[in-house]
């Protein structure tokens, strides 16, 4: 008997365009799968048909505004926020029929690798409920691999996306900065953040992501270029693609960061490497010298944004607000030390004090130029590959708790994924290999800036010829 | 000692846009609180700014006006601060790279002319507004996210007397250029004042202090009149200037600390990432100074050399584009430049003023205006009698021609009409008659009085002066 929660949304359309399965008995299959296991995943935060439609349910990260209904970031501090518009990506769901079907967990404001950050629940690893699903989008990451959601919406800042993707065994995409609108995105870094797909396999997330993609004259950002037939990406050869390989990431040369790097991980990405090379890619080392500052350069930008973004939360018009303030300060000060989480405030301070006078030109300015010069060294890189592969984190999921005293040894598990942000490049995260403990290894593509293309047909052609994605989790 | 006084000032200017600077929201003053107000410039979680188009190309129309450099790379910043007032706790303003850079506005006073540099001129938003109520503050959201350009004069000017000349100036030009209401009441157009004193001679700037809550231009010439006195006499009794902010307090006449430098907010000012540098394209700023209006001083050249009027004429009647543009309409009609700029400046202004009125609300046309000039020229009312007519045709905008009529205020040319009055005043008035006859010229004008008296003004004086003139010669001869 096939397990429908198992099911990809291209199967389940396939079924439903044969007649062999209904919209209702897809949507009561997920209610009961939801019902089954999330009280051991956790990953929904809200869960139920928002909308009613004939198509396929989708599961949206909780950073994103859906007209009426509370999104909250996972905060304490929008708590009952309901925003009074939809967010582009949403309106643009809607217009192709999906069924916007419930709201997943996320480390609040989307700060944090492994959704323990969330003021409400850690959500957990479906394939290990002691280890996390990875973050921030770990509640949408974790729905897809359970079966607790057909496909999902996440969103990606420095790794968001393609991290929790890879703890979890599923498919994440971060498009190219302004390939995807940010309307309705609640903000962290806004020259960082991209909303993208997480999916059970790639033929889903070329079909998901040509659904949100696109110019939207309400994101300065966004970018009016046409959008290619993403469905033409699928099944072709990889013969002679020029495969980078960063020096920098593996033992082929000795660096700062490699000593982070888990062994069964190196071994997965390795051996997918050599999977690519037969099946004609060509290998090459490329360089990315600049690469090992992408850590504190991310943490300098992005916190600076976000210290800016989350300004707005202050009690005055929407959201939490403190009652018992005597006067203005106070309220400012009371709402923000009840709203905010710990991690929150880590950051907003971080990003305060990079940006004050004094402070500005040696942190902010000189991370700007850093920044540069990594894009740089990918630049320079594309001139010989045509894609980049990587490692999508140095260690598959760790332990809840394992990282929570240590934020730095928590930062270092997005050092593969953050330099693509910082550069505004696309990369796609897809099931490489399991550890020997059972949990699953992420590869990631990385290519020029919107060549999605690239990355679906190199990722396809992988899957194709490779199983990874069809394990499950046993729940 | 003397001192040397260095004074810059800050302008605002709320950019008369339909729409919003970053959202689609209305301008549109005093509707009710919050009605002009959407997610975008409510700073919602999740919304995105987008520029209008428009408020860009008023700050470049300004900016050319003002004779600066456009910046070809601009771009937006964040200022960051907490109020409530301001929904996102940043205000999207421009920082180092602004649209417009170093230019200039001339200005004249006491019949000098001195140019006042312009530092720079950026766009920004609006904040929104707080009404205080007792123990609790509301905040009106509709006019936060409106454009607004702020000009910042290099540190150039060095009275309040130009101060106010300057701000009587950029007026001007704003009202010329079409892109500000320029209404101080409503908030339009705001202004803040930098001042600073120095020993005559000295090249170092002395310590300055920032004036703020300046509501009218005379505001910000009292205020700065009142810093010059209390700045020169902490210094004269040797004491520091303190680096702050004050408050014009304008009932009490005198200002107060707001915050001093110690004080003084850190904006952390960074790059807005949600609008991205942009560069404004050569044929763009081009297109704008092609449509550029014909700005006051060329105006004020133009009129003096086309149309012979004078220097201080010509000043007057471009101080107002709407007064200016008014003579020329009914230059048009009436080709006699002078006639028409005396009875702008003289009659019209003062029915005008005494109305609080501007001159675009006129209950009458321009055409009305010319038969009223016809008859005055043509010597058919007299100049006493054609104020009375304006002053009625303010009232109730009908035309001279029925007002001269109801009111029979025709004047008497007639010489035949007039000889009867003239032997009446001549008999009557034997020794002005008599200091005519030894030589006294004054005595015919106080007889030409007489005549008008009596005609109860509807003589026409030149008439009655050439019967009298004649009739006393004849008198004089009989006698």
């Amino acid at each position: 008997m096939i397990k429908l929660y198992e099911l990809t949304a291209h199967e389940l359309l396939e079924k439903l365009r044969r007649n062999e399965l209904t919209q209702e008995e897809i949507v009561s299959g997920l209610n009961k799968r939801i019902e089954e296991v999330d009280s051991k995943v956790k990953a929904y935060v809200r869960v139920g048909e928002l909308s009613s439609s004939d198509g396929l349910p989708i599961a949206i990260k909780d950073n994103i505004c859906i007209q009426g209904q509370p999104t909250t970031c996972a905060s304490k501090i929008l708590e009952n926020f309901r925003p009074p518009y939809d967010a582009t990506v949403i309106q643009k769901l809607r217009e192709a029929g999906f069924a916007i079907y419930g709201q997943t967990n996320m480390d609040e404001f989307a700060f944090g690798s492994s959704c323990e950050n969330s003021a409400l629940f850690p959500t957990r690893n479906p394939w290990n409920l002691e280890c996390v699903p990875g973050g921030s989008s770990g509640g949408s990451a974790a729905a897809v691999a359970a079966g607790e959601a057909i496909w999902a919406l996440g969103s990606d800042t420095g790794g968001s996306i393609r991290q929790p993707a890879a703890f979890c065994g599923v498919v994440g995409l971060k498009p190219t900065y302004g390939r995807v609108s940010r309307y309705g995105l609640i903000a962290f870094a806004s020259s960082l953040d991209q909303i993208g797909p997480i999916t059970k396999d790639v033929e889903d997330a070329t079909m998901l992501f040509a659904a949100i993609a696109g110019y939207d004259p309400h994101d300065s950002t966004s970018v009016n270029r046409p959008l290619p037939d993403y469905s033409a990406s699928l099944g072709k050869d990889i013969k002679g693609i020029r495969i980078g390989v960063p020096k920098e990431y593996f033992s082929l040369s000795k660096g700062a960061q490699l000593e982070g790097i888990d062994d069964e991980v190196k071994r997965s990405v390795e051996e997918a490497i050599a999977q690519l090379r037969n099946l004609g890619a060509k290998v090459k080392e490329v360089s990315l010298p600049y690469s090992q500052y992408a850590v504190p350069v991310y943490y300098i930008v992005a916190t600076a944004e976000a210290s800016s973004n989350l300004a707005r939360f202050d009690g005055v018009q929407y959201g939490l607000r403190a009652k018992d303030a005597q006067n203005l300060i106070e309220m400012y000060k009371k709402t923000r030390e009840r709203g905010f989480g710990y991690e929150a405030k880590r950051r907003i301070i971080l990003g305060t004090y990079v940006l004050s006078h004094g402070y500005y030109e040696a942190y902010y300015v000189r991370a700007q130029k850093v920044r540069s010069l990594i894009a740089n060294d990918f630049a320079n890189a594309f001139k010989e590959c045509d894609c980049i592969v990587t490692p999508t984190s140095p260690t598959p999921a760790f332990r809840i708790g394992e990282k929570t005293q240590d934020p730095l040894a928590m930062y270092l598990s997005d050092i593969y994924t953050i330099s693509v942000n910082l550069t505004g490049i696309p990369a796609i995260s897809i099931p490489c290999g399991l550890s020997k403990a059972g949990l699953p290894v992420g590869l990631q593509i990385i290519a020029k800036a919107f060549n999605e293309e690239m990355l679906f047909r190199m990722a396809h052609a992988y899957e194709q010829n490779t199983s990874w994605h069809k394990q499950k989790p046993h729940l | 000692m003397n001192y040397e006084v260095v004074i810059g000032l800050e302008v605002h200017a709320q950019l008369k846009t339909n729409t919003k600077a970053f959202c689609g929201c209305s301008t549109q003053f005093g509707q009710e609180a919050n009605t002009q107000a959407c997610p975008v410039c409510l700073g919602f979680p999740g919304s995105l700014p987008v520029l209008n188009e428009k408020a860009l190309e008023y700050g470049i129309r300004v900016g050319l006006a003002l004779h600066c450099q456009i910046q070809k790379l601009t771009k937006f910043d964040r200022k960051n601060y907490f109020y409530p007032d301001l929904p996102k706790n940043y205000q999207i303003s421009q920082y180092d790279l602004p649209l417009a850079l170093g230019g200039f506005l001339e200005i004249e006073l006491k019949e000098l002319r001195k140019r006042i540099g312009i530092h720079r001129a950026h766009l920004e938003e609006d904040a929104g507004k707080l009404i205080h109520e007792g123990d609790h503050s509301l905040v009106d959201y509709n006019r936060a996210g409106i454009p607004l350009l702020e000009i910042v004069t290099e540190p150039d000017i060095s009275s309040p007397d130009e101060a106010y000349e300057y701000l009587v100036s950029l007026k001007a030009i704003l009202k010329y250029l079409e892109v500000c209401d320029c209404d101080m009441e409503k908030g339009s157009l705001r202004c803040d004042a930098n001042i600073s004193l120095r020993p005559q001679g000295a090249k170092e700037l002395g310590t300055k202090t920032e004036l703020k809550n300046l509501n009218s231009f005379k505001a910000v010439r009292d205020a700065l009149s009142y810093e010059i006195k209390r700045q020169k006499e902490l210094l004269e009794s040797g004491k520091r200037i303190v680096q702050e902010t004050l408050l014009w307090d304008e009932s009490g006449e005198k200002t107060y600390s707001m915050r001093t430098k110690e004080e003084a907010m850190d904006y952390r000012y960074f790059p807005e990432p949600d609008l991205p540098a942009f560069v404004i394209r050569d044929e763009k700023i081009q297109a704008i100074k092609d449509v550029l209006p014909e700005l006051p001083e060329a105006l004020k050249k133009r009129f003096i050399a086309q149309y012979g009027l004078s220097d201080y004429d010509a000043g007057i009647i471009v101080a107002e584009k709407a007064l200016a543009k008014f003579f020329e309409a009914t230059l048009r009609l009436y080709p006699k430049a002078k006639l028409i700029s005396n009875w702008l400046i003289g009659p019209l202004s003062y029915e005008l003023n005494s109305r609080n009125m501007s001159i675009e609300s006129l209950s009458f046309s321009v055409e009305s205006f010319v038969s009223l000039l016809t008859l005055v020229d043509e010597a058919r009312i007299s100049n006493l009698a054609a104020k009375e007519v304006l002053t009625q045709m303010c009232n109730t905008g009908a035309s001279p021609e029925v007002i001269v009529k109801e009111k029979n205020l025709l004047q008497v040319s007639d010489a035949g009409e007039l000889e009867g009055i003239a032997d009446k005043v001549i008999a009557g008035n034997e020794k002005s008659t008599a200091d005519y006859k030894s030589g006294k010229a004054n005595a015919l004008m106080f007889l030409v009085g007489q005549v008008m008296k009596l005609s109860e003004g509807k003589a026409n004086p030149k008439v009655a002066q050439e019967v009298l003139k004649k009739k006393l010669e004849k008198w004089g001869k009989d006698a």
